[in-house]
Formats: C-alpha cells, structure tokens, sequence
C-alpha cells in the first residue's frame, strides 16, 4: 500500500471580505457623521436626567450664550428667508440678494435688527471674526419676540427649544420665557446634556 | 498572523527555477486600521446626541387656573448665587424680618433632594387625588444661574413632584436673600 501523503496546508484565512465589510462599513459612518458646523456661539449645556429627544424637524432654538446673549436660529432655510422679509418689512431695512443668502446659510444669529444688513454683508473669515452681541430682549427693545412671532407665522407647527449655557443668568433665561409666554407660548423644550439617572429615589 | 505564504504548491515550479513570489498582500494592517476607524466614527456619532427636558408653564391668560397654594401644604426654594439653596416650608408671609426662617442647602442628592424627599413624606399622600399633597415653589434670584434651573427641574423629575411653579421674587423676598447672602 503506497504511502496515504498528508498534504500540508498553508493556513491561509482569505481576509478580502472581512476587508470590504470593514471599509463599507467605514465609509458608512464617515457619511452619516455630522461635523459640528462652525458655531457662532459656543453652549456648554447642562446635564439632566431627562431622555426625551429633540425633535428633527420645526424646531426654533433660542441659544443663550456664557454671558447672555441671546442667539435665534431656525432649522429649515424656506422658513429662514420667509422669516428674514416679514421682519425686514416691517422694521422697515431693505436687503440684496446676497444679504438673504448669508442669512439663509446661517444656523443661528445675535446680532439687532438694525445692525443686521451690515452683519449680512461680512464673509470668510471676516464673520467668523466678528463678535455677535446678541439679539436685544428687554423691555424696551424686544426684538427676540418679533423674530419668534415671524417664526411661528413661518412655520406654525414650529416648537420651540431654549439652548442655555451652563453659566447663564437664570434671569436671563426667565426674560427669554417671559417673552415667550407673552405669545402665549407655554411649552418648549430645554436643551440639555445626558446624565445618569440616579438610583430610585425612595418614592 | 493570517497570511502564511503557502510554498509547498510551488515545488515544481521552484525546480524548473526562477524564484517565484507569492503575489498575496497582507491585508492584516489594512483591517486592522479600518475596524480602528470604524470603531472611533461608531462612538463620536452616537454619543453626542442632546436630550431634552420639556416644561409646561401656566397660562396667563386663563385666570382661574389659580388653585390656592395653602401654606401646610408648601414648600418654597429660593436659588441663590454660587450654587445654595435656601429654602422652607410655607410661603413667604407678608413681613418677614426674622433671620431664621431660610434653611441653606446645595444642589446634591443629600442636600436638596433629601430634604424635598422628607418634606413630600411629612406633609402626606392625598388619596383621594392619589398624589403627594405637597405644592413646590422655586424661585430663581438674580445671581442664580441657569444650571440651577435645570438642577431643581431635575430634582423634581427626580422626586417624582408633580405640583410645582416657578415663579419670580417679590421685592422683600430679594431683599431676603440679599441678607442671607451677604451673612
């Protein structure tokens, strides 16, 4: 009887498709991850227990900076420009094309009205230099409450988020609800960080 | 590690000669940096997702929504600056010079949730209305920040307290926590 010869293998482990899987997979969330967008300003929010979402859509967010100033944004750019020619029209400023263009790729603003067309017309690293004062929300000058009326008339199924910073006033942010609630406006959302819930509080 | 240049195929070839090289690549560093990047884009999408905390404020412009807040039933919380509490149970009566009334606490879970927690037990459950009978009041100074807000919203949450308002301070409330403040 001849000899039964063993051949030997290599231990060779074909990696081709685990390789494709890997890069689809990679070139999946290289897509889908959002960069955070240049802000014009920066929140530090707080943390709560709480877990509902934001919503995606409709959302108007007022954002109050580390030394309270008070930024408006829109999420759709429709609503923005729509927006943008009710105040225009009725605080009386006259804006080009280009004017409304910036304003349209603007996540959010803090800067009045009057100062507005000025502000429009800044570019590259000119904008991103410039330091917004914030929108005017007293009780004199109540600009926020104007934008948040077009806001609403734009886009009536808007809600509305308030996006405080860690270290703002708590006065401030009682104006701001103030505003809103002069507009009849009683529910919103606070924007705020993930934080761990604690163990059952014995309730 | 995956790839062992498998050379006992090529043996006849070898004796013919001209050394041939296995044209198989090494794909182990090639993987290995993918599942690396993969791994770093899985955690920076999902993790920075923000969350929100809804509040319901009254109407103003329905005026019998007031219900009466009875002093037994209330507990009121002053947020004042650097991160104190001052607190006590009943509402603020219309003269109060006494420098005793506020109690100091802070923002943790043995400050102001512990004292809300025994408060909520000592004034008692209404069956009828099947809820703690106590009403909350959170007033927010001038020197509060935020984060405080959101604290004590969050230590309601946390208490499971349904009644409670935010409301703003009263001229001899300020001049209060100013006293208490200053020392």
């Amino acid at each position: 009887m001849p000899k039964v010869k063993v051949k030997r293998h290599g231990v060779s482990l074909d990696m081709t498709a685990m390789c494709d899987v890997a890069f689809l997979l990679l070139t999946f969330f290289i897509l889908t991850t959002k960069f955070k967008p240049n802000e014009a300003l920066p929140v530090d929010t707080p943390t709560s227990v709480s877990d509902l979402p934001i919503p995606d859509s409709d959302l108007i967010t007022i954002s109050i900076g580390k030394d309270n100033q008070i930024f408006f944004g829109v999420d759709a750019q429709p609503t923005r420009e729509a927006i943008l020619t009710k105040v225009a029209q009725d605080k009386g400023i006259t804006l080009n094309a280009k004017q409304m263009k910036n304003f349209k790729l603007m996540d959010n603003f803090g800067v009045s009205i009057a100062a507005l067309p000025a502000f429009l017309n800044l570019e590259g690293s000119d904008l991103s230099g410039f330091k917004q004062p914030g929108i005017p929300c007293d009780s004199l000058v109540n600009e926020l409450s104007a934008w948040v009326l077009q806001a609403r008339y734009a886009n009536p199924k808007s809600r509305i988020a308030i996006k405080g910073d860690k270290g703002s006033d708590a006065k401030v942010v009682s104006k701001v609800i103030a505003t809103l609630q002069d507009q009849n406006i009683n529910r919103f959302n606070l924007i705020t960080g993930m934080e761990a819930k604690p163990m059952a509080a014995g309730m | 590690m995956a790839e062992i240049a498998d050379d006992g195929g090529g043996k006849k070839g070898k004796k013919k000669g001209g050394k041939k090289n296995s044209t198989k690549v090494d794909m182990t560093p090639m993987v290995d940096l993918g599942f690396l990047l993969i791994t770093f884009f899985m955690l920076t999408t999902t993790m920075s997702k923000p969350k929100t905390m809804e509040l319901n404020m009254p109407d103003k412009t329905i005026e019998d929504q007031k219900i009466d807040v009875k002093a037994s039933q209330t507990m009121t919380l002053f947020l004042g600056k650097d991160d104190q509490v001052y607190w006590f149970s009943g509402i603020t009566p219309a003269e109060c010079k006494e420098k005793d009334l506020l109690q100091k606490t802070d923002y943790s879970s043995e400050g102001i949730r512990k004292i809300i927690l025994e408060e909520t037990k000592k004034i008692g459950y209404d069956q009828e209305k099947k809820l703690y009978k106590i009403i909350i009041v959170i007033k927010a100074c001038e020197t509060a920040k935020y984060k405080n807000m959101v604290d004590i919203l969050d230590e309601m949450h946390i208490t499971g307290s349904k009644r409670y308002a935010i409301v703003g301070l009263e001229e001899i409330e300020k001049e209060l926590i100013k006293k208490y403040e200053d020392g």
